[in-house]
């Protein structure tokens, strides 16, 4: 990973990378969404509301897939002192919380006719809260500590074991149907044991949270290169500014 | 050791503390944290009489009776180990079927019978179109 801690290397990479991951995960995700919403079928029980899954459980996934790339990029950070870590844990929080957010919203509204109301407090629920939480916490704390830092552009150290730390909802998110009893339904996709959703419902759903994840790299690729460019004109102004 | 290694020691070392600091705290938690009382738990452990209280469980099949004043609905929440009568008197959200997952938000007036105020519909983890179903999933649609 270190061949790639050298910003040139890594932006002659990461910016053809951006519009090819954007491009393809914005079309598989568009393709697979409306493929399940205007031609899947309907749901034995739930009818036509199942269709709100196919935006629901990518961003959910996603959600829970940003925090894990934070957690990683800080685990580098901390450990390996990698210098684009920090970049790229930060990168991944404002599209995590939006997806973390959209998975709310949607959950909500399915359950609002499903279950017959908006919110519970469930584990599944709170702990998902909690998590769209420790997003907006997590970006508050980047910002301020980077503003605190100021002239020794610090590293991000305390960002970064918040990161680490907060990871530990992951599990929690994941298991709160196992462990507890709660009104959100159980698992239903698994290594394990495999599918409880029919094939001609999971295929447009994995279709969509695969372009999903795309774009969700295109996104973080682009916010890297943004905080690499931000930082860029920074020092060339701090070096006008010396001169 | 050096400086790298003993850095993703002490973070592996802080991972594994953390982890089981969680474990033991959900472990702790799963009684509170349940987000209802299942039939088998009230007959293990009756909660208080005019408490309010979340059952949950299966609508027994062929349970479901309208009163004759028309709002008032009688049926029979169960598990593998128990069962409890509940009345509830309002709207059921449309998932609302017998041999369907149900949560009632309500009070024991006796050990035996429930009062619900409020009835939530729990969808269970299968989805399938209906033409899969077919009869083997059918279950009463309660008018």
């Amino acid at each position: 990973m270190h061949a790639y801690a050298n910003p040139a290397r890594f932006l002659k990479i990461a910016r053809p990378l951006t519009g090819l991951l954007g491009l393809v995960g914005g079309t598989m995700l568009i393709l697979c969404v409306a493929y399940g919403v205007l031609f899947g079928p309907a749901d034995y029980l739930q009818g036509e509301t199942v269709r709100i899954m196919y935006i629901h459980v990518p961003a959910a996934w996603l959600g829970m897939a940003g925090w894990s790339g934070i957690a990683v990029a800080s685990a580098m950070q901390l450990i390996w002192r990698h210098p684009l870590a920090g970049v790229a844990g930060r990168a991944c929080a404002l599209p995590g919380a939006v997806f973390a957010a959209i998975c709310l919203a949607t959950g909500s509204i399915w359950g609002r006719p499903t279950w017959g109301t908006w919110w519970e407090w469930d584990g599944r629920l709170t702990s998902m809260l909690v998590l769209f939480f420790l997003y907006l916490a997590y970006m508050a704390l980047s910002r301020a500590e980077r503003e605190a830092d100021g002239e020794t552009s610090g590293e991000g150290r305390m960002t970064a074991i918040f990161g680490l730390i907060g990871a530990i909802n992951l599990p929690i998110i994941h298991y709160s149907v196992l462990w507890w009893r709660t009104l959100h339904q159980g698992q239903s996709i698994s290594v394990m044991k495999g599918s409880s959703i029919d094939a001609s419902m999971l295929w447009p759903l994995l279709g969509a949270a695969v372009g999903a994840s795309l774009l969700f790299g295109a996104i973080v690729l682009m916010r890297m290169r943004a905080e690499l460019a931000d930082t860029k004109l920074e020092m060339r102004m701090r070096r006008l500014a010396a001169l | 050791m050096k400086a790298k290694n003993q850095r993703l020691f002490l973070i592996i070392l802080a991972a594994v503390a953390m982890l089981g600091a969680v474990v033991l705290a959900m472990s702790g938690l799963k009684d509170q944290a349940a987000y209802f009382y299942a039939p088998s738990d009230v007959l293990r452990n009756p909660p208080a009489l005019d408490r309010d209280v979340r059952l949950g469980g299966m609508v027994r099949k062929g349970s479901v009776k309208k009163l004759a004043d028309g709002v008032t609905l009688r049926f029979v929440v169960e598990d593998e180990r128990h069962a409890i009568p509940v009345e509830f008197k309002g709207i059921v959200p449309d998932l609302f079927r017998e041999g369907s997952g149900v949560v009632a938000e309500g009070k024991f007036v006796t050990p035996d019978q429930f009062v619900a105020s409020n009835i939530l519909a729990k969808h269970d983890e299968r989805y399938m179109p209906p033409q899969m179903a077919g009869d083997k999933h059918k279950t009463g649609r309660v008018s």
